[in-house]
């Protein structure tokens, strides 16, 4: 019985926060807009019965996502959403593997604090956190400020309002997803098989790349997927940092539900964000599974 | 047997092939290698021997080039190290936590250091079927490390550092994970490999015996210094200290006032005192080497075979060859075969040790006279004292009660207290001698030993 519990628990907090909104909003995707509140019909009337529920039913359609496939803003949005996903994990990656890398050779009394400076952006708002960015990236912001200062240009860049700023953004806010996966693998790491390839005759180098590269790749899987995953549904650093350049389906997301109020074709573009996210999420899982076996 | 013998430390001629010079190694203020001076020669295994944190390990990291002494030289093959990486080095080292590459396969662990070579496919493939076939690996190739078991483990780290046939391979507590069993058998099979290969090899181990298995000589460590690097029979039969004899082997150590003994006093009947001799010769029964026990003919023996039974009989085939050169160390002991404690006067000279008040002094006759009035530590091995219930006649005798007796097979310990609460562990083989196979728990015994049955021991 204690089992059974033990074992229902997750299940239920799944259902809970996961399958029973997404049902909500797959229901809504389905349905038609209307000039009501709730802006969309038809609505549940659990009253009538068996007989409600029946007509319902029969109401629900596919029109919101055949009207997906009759503009090419969103397979653009969602196409541009992979491209920036993409392109800001690797810059994400290039930038948190030399840090998790120093964390890990740090002395050991070093290591709490430095973890500590990873983690600590999280202690602010991540909306004030972008919109500082606003001010260091503008044209009379602290970085043209700086380089003019030190003669480097002469003209303000613009940076802010391009996809620059975009992937700047990401790349500052994902960081620590990148950071911590990577350091957990390369700290669990055994010194001595470097100094053991260094001794069967690999330059520093060498031994970097066939032993400590590999024996973190688990810890780079994960942290680009905790990268990957929520970048491509990212909306709050597109609209801030990107102008109207910027195409992403978070924002077009956004733009249906709250200046279009088209809830249904609002979810309709979240269901196929989601049929998109379950692949990269299931490999995911698949990693971190394997890597489990692998230590036990 | 003595053509084989190996002893290129004893020859002048021989290069070493590893000389440390004057070397320390300091962590912060803290010194590891406390100025250290030896020689390691080609082929031979040296084992470092002491208790874990005597820097037994950083020795071994300075030969392979993962820390540089503080000060001093280490020189391989006639060459400063000091500039050479690790990588650079004719040197492989096995790694006590053996290091193997967890996401590669056996096969690719032992091809690891050849594929950095440049050597071409087909030689390594070759070189590694060598090493698995030496280790007895060849089922276990496509393995990885977490799918074998730690003796196979271990011996993957062994093929791995030796397919690079390295000048010098480091070994550092190799079998330290291993169980008793296939300890024993591994070891067997590094002197094996060592033989085979001719590699010369330096092992790290804390356990004494192992290291006397195993090794050529043996460099005995405590805090830093190597207190004494000898062979093996050497450091058993004469260690330097008290923390050598201490740390090997079973050992009664008694302290007390030396006084020097009057050399005048000629016994009857004993013309070559050993105790002429200077220890590291000292030698009896204890060392089991079959030539020393195979029975001799007496004085009357001898005179009847060259009088009378040499003109029929032809001389003895053996005699040039089992007889040596007269020498008094070899002839004493085997005049009183071991456990066998006949009357024997002490012979003159030496030392008197005043250990207890009211007890006779100990005497030890290859002790050094010049030690007169200083404390002193008489070391003796539990093998070379005798037991036995009625008193005996023998130089040194020590009257007790068995409190304990190890039974250890062909073997038993019998610890006995003196008086004053001393204890004396002697050994005594079970079938040997019917008078002692009745001494039980609690029993008044005496224990006796040869005038030069101990060393002194200063230190
Ligand atoms: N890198 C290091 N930094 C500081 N102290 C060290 C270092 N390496 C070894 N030591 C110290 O040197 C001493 C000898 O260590 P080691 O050679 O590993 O001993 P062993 O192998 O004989 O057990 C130990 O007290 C250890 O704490
Ligand atoms: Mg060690």
């Amino acid at each position: 019985m204690r089992r059974l519990i033990l074992i229902f628990v997750p299940y239920l907090w799944l259902l809970a926060l996961f399958l029973v909104p997404f049902l909500i909003v797959l229901k809504i995707s389905l349905s038609d807009t209307a000039l009501a509140i709730p802006p969309y019909t038809p609505t549940l009337d659990l009253g009538a019965g068996w007989q409600g529920v029946k007509d319902f039913l029969s109401q629900l359609d596919l029109e919101n996502f055949q009207f997906l496939t009759t503009d090419d803003l969103y397979w653009k949005a969602y196409l541009s959403s992979l491209q920036i996903a993409v392109i800001a994990t690797l810059l994400t990656l290039l930038v948190g593997y030399p840090i998790a890398y120093g964390m890990a050779n740090a002395p050991d009394h070093w290591r709490p604090t430095l973890m500590l400076l990873v983690i600590l952006p999280f202690w602010t708002s991540f909306l004030i956190r972008v919109y500082s960015w606003m001010g260091i990236l503008s044209g009379e912001g602290y970085l043209n400020q700086f380089l003019m200062w030190t003669g480097l240009i002469s003209e303000p860049l613009t940076i802010l309002n391009t996809p620059v700023a975009v992937y700047i953004g990401i790349v500052y806010t994902y960081l620590p997803f990148m950071i911590l996966p990577i350091y957990a693998a390369l700290e669990r790491m055994d010194a001595s098989l470097l100094e053991a390839a260094e001794d069967l005759g690999c330059s520093r180098l060498q031994a970097f790349w066939l032993i400590t590269i590999p024996l973190s790749k688990n810890g780079i899987i994960a942290g680009c997927f905790l990268v990957f995953i929520p970048t491509i549904g990212e909306f709050v650093i597109p609209s801030l940092l990107g102008g109207s350049q910027t195409l992403m389906i978070g924002k077009v997301l956004w733009e249906e539900f709250f200046n279009n109020r088209d809830w249904p074709v609002a979810s309709a573009v979240a269901v196929i964000l989601l049929l998109i996210l379950i692949i990269p999420i299931i490999l995911f899982q698949r990693n971190e599974q394997k890597q489990r076996e692998a230590e036990g | 047997m003595n053509q084989t013998i190996f002893e290129p430390w004893n020859d002048p001629n021989e290069k070493p092939l590893i000389q440390f010079k004057n070397v320390t190694k300091r962590f912060g203020d803290f010194t590891a290698i406390d100025d250290q001076t030896f020689d390691i020669f080609e082929r031979e295994f040296f084992a470092l021997l002491g208790p874990s944190g005597c820097g037994k390990t950083t020795m071994m990291r300075m030969l392979a080039g993962f820390e540089t002494p503080t000060q001093g030289q280490i020189i391989l093959a006639g060459q400063d190290i000091a500039p050479i990486p690790p990588n650079k080095r004719a040197v492989n080292m096995m790694f006590q936590s053996y290091a193997l590459f967890p996401h590669l396969s056996v096969w690719d662990n032992i091809a690891f250091g050849l594929k950095r070579d440049g050597m071409t496919r087909d030689a390594i493939g070759d070189r590694v079927a060598e090493m698995l076939k030496l280790t007895r690996l060849e089922k276990f190739a496509q393995r990885k490390p977490h799918q074998i078991s730690g003796g196979q483990r271990q011996r993957v780290a062994l093929a791995r550092s030796l397919a690079k046939a390295p000048k010098l391979l480091l070994l550092d507590e190799p079998l330290g994970a291993l169980d008793a069993k296939l300890r024993q058998d591994t070891q067997f099979e590094l002197m094996d490999i060592q033989e085979t290969t001719g590699t010369t090899f330096v092992i790290v181990t804390h356990d004494q015996e192992e290291a006397m298995t195993v090794a050529s000589r043996v460099a005995v460590m405590d805090h830093g210094k190597i207190i004494q690097a000898d062979t093996p029979q050497t450091i058993y039969e004469a260690p330097v200290s008290r923390y050598v004899a201490d740390f090997i082997g079973d050992v009664n150590m008694i302290t007390g006032t030396a006084k020097a003994r009057n050399p005048g006093s000629e016994p009857q009947g004993d013309p070559t005192p050993p105790s002429m001799q200077p220890p590291e010769k000292r030698d009896d029964a204890a060392s089991g080497t079959p030539q020393r026990l195979d029975p001799q003919p007496n004085d009357a023996g001898r005179w009847l075979h060259d009088k009378v039974l040499k003109f029929v009989l032809g001389p003895r085939s053996d005699a040039p060859k089992r007889l040596p050169p007269p020498d008094p160390t070899r002839d004493a002991p085997l005049a009183s075969a071991q456990a066998t404690p006949q009357p024997v006067e002490a012979a003159p000279g030496g030392l008197e040790i005043h250990w207890h008040e009211g007890a006779p002094p100990l005497i030890a006759s290859n002790g050094d006279p010049a030690l007169d009035g200083q404390t002193v530590t008489l070391s003796l091995r539990p093998e070379k004292m005798s037991i036995s219930k009625t008193r005996p006649d023998a130089p040194n005798v020590l009257h007790g009660k068995v409190v304990d007796i190890a039974y250890l097979g062909n073997i038993s310990t019998y610890h006995v207290e003196l008086p004053d609460g001393l204890k004396i562990k002697a050994q005594a083989t079970n079938t040997r001698r019917v008078s002692q196979r009745d001494i039980t728990w609690e029993d008044d015994v005496w224990i006796s030993f040869r005038d030069t049955a101990g060393v002194v021991l200063v230190e």
